[in-house]
């Protein structure tokens, strides 16, 4: 028999095995940039995981919905009295018996004066506007019997015609989502004299380009728990935003916000998947009020695909005027973004997030935006990982791409002659960010080199010449975006509904130990590792000494949580403040007790010492005295402690540049990656490892979005990619190996340096990967392939371009 | 209802199941063995992945009925007495997990993985893992752990130099097998 | 998601299953008796709740019929034997080795450790691997029945989409693989589009060479219509052409010539990854790349 494990001696073993990736110079001592393995894992490769999922309490009961097949529906009938009548069936409810408390999802993100913000019911009352809108739910003894009782519930609906296209959808006669309407909202934007650049530009290029739509398809499915505790309720839920949902929560349910606990345990992924109010949350609440018990719900799989808010779904049409020598004069944007069928936290948002980024790296004279946001009647989008950004770098990163094709230039090229040069920063961009450092040169230096470009760019060169059916394609990416999302004055200004600031709170403890505690609300991030590394560089104590708390609002009282790869920008810098405030405390403790003045008392290696003598205190004495309180100076509190919000002035630049080399097999239509290298620069790095793993997995993604995902839709508003046998994700089989460098330029906006690298991946993959699909193609006349770039793409494309040449090539 | 009768993790458990009961709800609900997690509905993601009379199964695709008088190893049973296992360890040595949903059916592939071939080619463990996707770390790390747990498996707890855990960015290039071996920093002894 | 319930039966013999099965046929309207060998593919249906059966037989337990025989003249592949144990034989390798190539192309390594060779052929999905092997190899489908049994020759027993010869109370035992002999080559094109998913299009190719030119080929298809087909008409054209020398480039290739008419007689589907007129292309395309990796 197995010997039961002991989780604590497993912590202490992984501990003594960290003693490695030591800092580059010993002496320095530093735990801030050194590849510190990550101390959350002892709990995950154990299975000693708190999922949401896991929580089993007395009494609790079982939750399932019943979705409306429908895309579009008077919901005229619900009848749940059979369900009632079910084996282990406690309740059933329609969201007729919910309509006077479950008030309307929150949308935090009112974009500009028309935005038409629709009533959305947790519950259908009496419209239905996707198909796996929920319309009625059981509460069962467990999940097994909560499944058969949904069968026994009768739904009748009066079908109304779904409006899937958006274009359609905007036209004179659509039918409409809602009474206002199928326009969501419009917004424009613009810097320079757009009329201008374009005027008698040599070069104007026009393309249009489809950001299909994503599952964002975090690998934990949504889960909630929902517990009557004393005066008011604990929710459990996989979420990325403790702390926003529970003031949203209040504000939905009207259960005062004082008498509500929110609760991420382990969170098993999120991209901006569980960056959301969800139905589920709730009514999860409302049941556990009504029947005064615990009430679980669980997604599944294809429940979570119909109902968790999808990302991406923008049409793109893009106009680059141009030079002949290929200097960009202006860009204009026509974005149209699918909102679908309501707009939940951020949904409106989303594209604005991209309004800032379609200049990317470059320099130009001029730039107009418009962007319309359209109903229809899909499952709402919102954020997913890089949300808007990720769309509007596709855009620029394509056209210039279809630039130096129609120029004839190298790609590269084309970017030196447009880029902010690295002596130009900071640099206010025609879209009026400034850019507070980078190094473009350097990057893509840097990844030119390790990825071999010009022996590549032969082997093309003899590929296209012997005809070989197996092309070689070489795609670049020079991305930078705007993340740390912070600002809380530029927020406002953008009309979001919130901050951007973040909080911590450091406590010496009386034996010396350190606890933080973060508002960042960690899913994957290692925000327990990088965040202790930051307090033990800052107080000089043991890396093991330091624990990180989070994720729990009664923990955690303050904190805008984690997403926009904003945690270490805004969060990890707040922690850096506290300790400096902790600091201050203990200098001025350290100077009474060595009876110095405070200025003559210095700070170094966890010791405050008088200067020139050898007299000292250690932070750890420092906090026992505190603590006893026997001899402090007048009006000293007795702890060692601090709060500290960070806001910053701007939002933060990572850049970088990554190439992709694929072999396109024009006789399938296979693509496969042969090659990838990124070099990125998201500033001064805390942790390589967790770095390198942010950008791996975000890679990943990007491919994804590039090569393999859609969500699909038949005619009549059906999703067809339910399960994950449809809806395909890359396995390992099917990526290479990324080879993954760094410049390190650091950020002027923060103590740290640092830039966010959350979903530096994501952004700047996909272009890399389509320009690649593209490029390998060129010869045979295609100009662009639509994503994902399926084999059957791939070769309709090819086919069409053959046919147009009437077979030449 | 049939009664089933199996081992999970050393213990012997005996249950009334209803037949349609899948064993990864078993382990979770019934047993209480939440370690490992459920990821979709079809077999694809391999999140459930479980050892079952020795070889990988995804337990989300087994009702509770066909595993009676079976053997179950979950992730929760790998560590004994507070040593992990090699696979654990090299999981974390090479950072081969964020969020860790997949982590355990990731794990217990792994251990399957090599009973065919202690030491997989990069290519091997990648289209050995197929069924068991992440969605966090793009696998580049997870091949490495798998190699890196492999060398420990076959050559005793200590697996030499490996991992890039130290590959830093100024240094050159942290990526790839390409490199050969990687060459960071030694894993201290346990 | 959570299946809906059912009766659950575990037949300790043959004649037991055979027997259940028959009797649970004429029972409840509402459901149907199913049986269960490796659950591969079922367990993802009833999950779903895209099948309701009223009875699950769990042929798991029927040692009898688990096991790879080498038989003389062929291979006996027992219905339960699964895609891991077949990929172990020898014998499977060395007289059946297009079964190997295929089974070690179907899902993934987990799945390959439950399902099973006959669970595959009797759930008769068109975009499964196996099916297409065996229609390419003239598999004999053994079965058994409270009647006796029969042999299904794997051309009659694949009837449709998801259907089989297969009467209710008739229980797959078997496969018989005919040995080839010598001067054989095999291989399976498989094209999917991510590592564990199906197939868009499979081929499955056997070819003899006599003196340089083909002196026979089997071909079947996957996924080229509701069941899977054999490719005639390649298989006729490709006789007595003489494949080109390896590397030889350009010029004119009879193998491919012969292969372009790998569609004829297929109704390819539409799904989320192919319409037909691309699957016709791949099907050409394909079974040239197979018939030339399985010249010996």
């Amino acid at each position: 028999m197995t010997e039961q494990l002991d989780a604590g001696l497993v912590a202490r073993r992984i501990a003594g095995s960290d003693q490695v990736g030591e800092p580059r110079d010993p002496a320095e001592g530093r735990e801030v940039g050194r590849a510190r393995r990550r101390r959350e894992d002892a709990r995950l490769i154990t299975g000693r995981t708190r999922w949401t999922d896991n929580i089993q309490l007395p009494g609790m009961l079982h939750v399932a919905f019943l979705r409306s097949p429908m895309a579009h529906a008077r919901l005229t009938r619900v009848d749940v009295s059979a369900a009632l009548a079910m084996p282990g069936v406690v309740a059933a409810f329609s969201g007729r018996d919910f309509a006077g408390e479950q008030g309307s999802l929150p949308c935090a993100w009112p974009v500009s004066e028309d935005v038409v913000i629709p009533d959305h019911p947790p519950m259908a009352v009496d419209r239905v506007r996707y198909v796996g809108e929920a319309v009625a739910c059981v509460v069962a003894t467990d999940r097994y019997r909560a499944a058969d009782a949904l069968e026994a519930i009768e739904a009748d609906y009066e079908p109304l015609e779904a409006v899937l296209d958006m274009t359609e959808a905007l036209s004179d006669g659509a039918p409409a989502v809602h009474e206002a309407g199928n326009q969501a909202f419009t917004w424009r934007f613009s810097g320079g004299d757009a009329d201008a650049a374009f005027h008698d530009a040599p070069v104007v290029l026009d393309r249009t380009y489809v950001q299909q739509r994503l599952i964002p398809t975090a690998m934990e499915p949504r889960a909630v728990v929902a517990v009557p505790e004393g005066e008011g309720f604990t929710l459990y839920s996989a979420t990325q935003i403790p702390h926003i949902l529970r003031v949203m929560l209040a504000l939905t349910t009207g259960i005062p916000e004082h008498l509500l606990r929110v609760v991420a345990p382990d969170v098993g992924g999120g991209f901006g998947s569980k960056l959301q109010v969800t139905a589920e949350e709730v009514l999860g609440l409302l049941l556990a009020r009504r029947l005064g018990r615990p009430v679980k719900w669980t997604e599944s799989r294809s429940e979570g695909n119909l109902t968790a808010h999808h990302g991406r779904d923008q049409i793109q049409r893009i106009s680059v005027a141009a030079e002949r020598d290929g200097r960009i004069r202006g860009v204009r944007v026509d974005l149209l973004a699918d909102m679908g069928a309501y707009l939940m936290l951020v949904t409106p948002g989303v594209p604005l997030l991209g309004a800032f980024m379609y200049s990317g790296v470059y320099k130009m004279d001029a730039y107009d935006f418009t962007c319309t946001g359209v109903f229809t009647t899909k499952v709402p989008t919102d954020a997913y990982r890089g949300a808007g950004r990720p769309e509007a770098t596709f855009a620029i990163e394509r056209a210039v791409d279809e630039l130096a094709a129609e120029l004839g230039l190298d790609p590269v090229e084309v970017r030196r002659r447009n880029w902010i040069s690295r002596e130009e920063f900071p640099y206010t961009t025609v879209a009026g960010l400034t850019y507070d450092s980078g190094d473009y040169e350097a990057a893509t230096e840097r990844a030119l080199a390790l990825f071999g470009y010009d022996e590549l760019r032969a082997e093309q060169a003899d590929r296209r010449e012997r005809r070989d059916p197996v092309q070689l394609g070489i795609g670049v990416s020079t991305y930078t975006e705007m993340c740390g999302l912070a600002p809380s004055r530029v927020l406002g200004s953008l009309s979001y509904g919130a901050g951007g600031w973040e909080h911590a709170a450091v406590r010496l403890l009386p034996t010396g130990k350190v606890e933080v505690v973060t508002g960042t609300s960690p899913h994957g991030q290692g925000h327990e590792t990088s965040w202790s590394q930051i307090t033990a560089d800052a107080l000089g104590v043991p890396f093991e000494d330091v624990s990180v708390l989070h994720g729990d609002t009664a923990v955690s009282p303050r904190g805008m949580d984690t997403y926009g790869s904003r945690s270490l920008v805004v969060g990890g810098v707040a922690v850096l403040a506290a300790c400096e405030k902790v600091k201050e405390k203990a200098k001025r403790l350290a100077a009474h007790l060595l009876e110095a003045a405070d200025d003559d008392v210095e700070f170094a290696d966890g010791t405050f010492r008088v200067r020139g003598t050898d007299q000292g205190r250690t932070i750890q004495e420092l906090a026992l005295a505190a603590f006893a309180a026997h001899d402090l100076p007048d009006g000293f509190e007795p702890r060692l402690d601090a709060d500290a919000t960070f806001d910053p002035e701007n939002f933060s630049f990572p850049h970088g540049t990554h190439l992709c080399a694929v072999e396109a097999d024009t006789e399938t239509g296979r693509v496969a990656i042969r090659s990838y290298v990124a070099v990125d620069d998201v500033g001064r790095v805390v942790n390589p490892l967790i770095v390198e793993g942010q950008v791996r997995g975000g890679i990943a993604q990007g491919i994804g979005q590039a090569l393999f995902e859609e969500a699909v839709h038949d005619t009549g508003g059906n999703l067809l990619t339910t399960t994950m046998a449809d809806y395909l994700i890359p396995s390992a089989a099917d990526l290479p190996d990324f080879v993954t460098d760094r410049t390190e330029t650091p950020a002027t906006s923060n103590p740290l340096g640092v830039k966010g690298v959350g979903e530096a991946g994501t952004i700047a993959a996909t272009p890399a990967v389509v320009n690649a699909v593209v490029d390998a193609l060129r010869p045979h006349g295609v100009r662009d392939v639509p994503m994902p770039c399926t084999p059957e793409r791939v070769w309709r494309a090819l086919a069409r371009s053959r046919a147009n040449d009437g077979g030449t090539r | 209802m049939p009664e089933v009768t199996v081992t999970v993790d050393g213990v012997a458990y005996e249950e009334e199941v209803e037949p349609r009961l899948l064993l990864v709800h078993l382990l979770r609900d019934r047993l209480g063995r939440t370690g490992t997690p459920i990821g979709c509905d079809t077999g694809n993601c391999g999140s459930c992945t479980v050892l079952l009379d020795g070889r990988s199964a995804k337990s989300c695709s087994v009702l509770a009925v066909q595993a009676d008088g079976s053997d179950v190893v979950t992730v929760e049973g790998l560590a004994s007495g507070g040593d992990l296992h090699p696979m654990q360890r090299a999981f974390h040595e090479e950072h081969a997990l964020q969020c860790g949903y997949c982590t355990p059916g990731m794990i217990m592939a792994a251990i399957d993985l090599l009973r065919d071939d202690p030491d997989p080619s990069e290519e091997a463990v990648r289209r050995g893992l197929e069924g068991n996707l992440c969605r966090c770390t793009g696998y580049c790390t997870i091949v490495r752990a798998v190699r890196r747990g492999a060398r420990a498996m076959s050559g005793g707890r200590d697996a030499g130099p490996g991992g890039e855990a130290g590959g830093e960015a100024a240094g050159g290039p942290a990526g790839g097998e390409a490199a050969g071996e990687p060459a960071g920093e030694g894993v201290a002894a346990p | 998601m959570i299946p809906a319930p059912f009766d659950y039966v575990r037949p300790a013999s043959l004649d037991e299953a055979c027997r259940v099965l028959g009797e649970a046929g004429d029972g409840d309207g509402d459901g149907e008796v199913k049986a269960l060998a490796g659950g591969q593919s079922l367990l993802p249906l009833l999950r779903l709740r895209l099948a309701y059966p009223s009875v699950l037989v769990d042929l798991g337990r029927l040692e009898e019929l688990r096991g790879v025989h080498d038989r003389g003249d062929h291979v006996f592949i027992g219905a339960l034997t699964t895609h891991d144990e077949v990929l172990r034989s020898p014998v499977v390798r060395e007289h059946a080795p297009l079964v190997a190539l295929a089974t070690a192309t179907v899902a993934d390594p987990a799945v390959r450790h439950r399902g099973t060779f006959g669970g595959s052929l009797a759930h008769a999905d068109p975009a499964g691997d196996l099916p297409a092997v065996a229609l390419a190899l003239d598999c004999v489908l053994v079965t058994a029945s409270g009647a006796g049994g029969r042999e299904i020759p794997a051309a009659g027993f694949f009837t449709g989409y998801l259907e089989t010869a297969l009467e209710p109370g008739e229980v797959l035992t078997g496969v018989k693989v005919p040995k080839l002999g010598d001067g054989w080559g095999f291989h399976y094109e498989k094209f999917h589009r991510t590592a564990q998913a199906w197939a868009v299009v499979g081929v499955a190719a056997a070819v003899r060479i006599d003196a340089g030119a083909v002196a026979q080929a089997r071909i079947g298809l996957t996924n080229m219509g509701p069941a899977p087909v054999r490719a005639r008409a390649v298989e006729t054209a490709l006789r007595g052409v003489t494949p080109p020398a390896a590397g030889a480039g350009g010029g004119h290739d009879p193998v491919k010539d012969a292969c372009a008419w790998a569609d004829e007689g297929t109704s390819p589907p539409t799904d989320l990854h192919a319409r037909p007129d691309y699957r016709r292309h791949l099907a050409r395309v394909l079974t040239h790349r197979a018939v030339r990796a399985a010249l010996p």
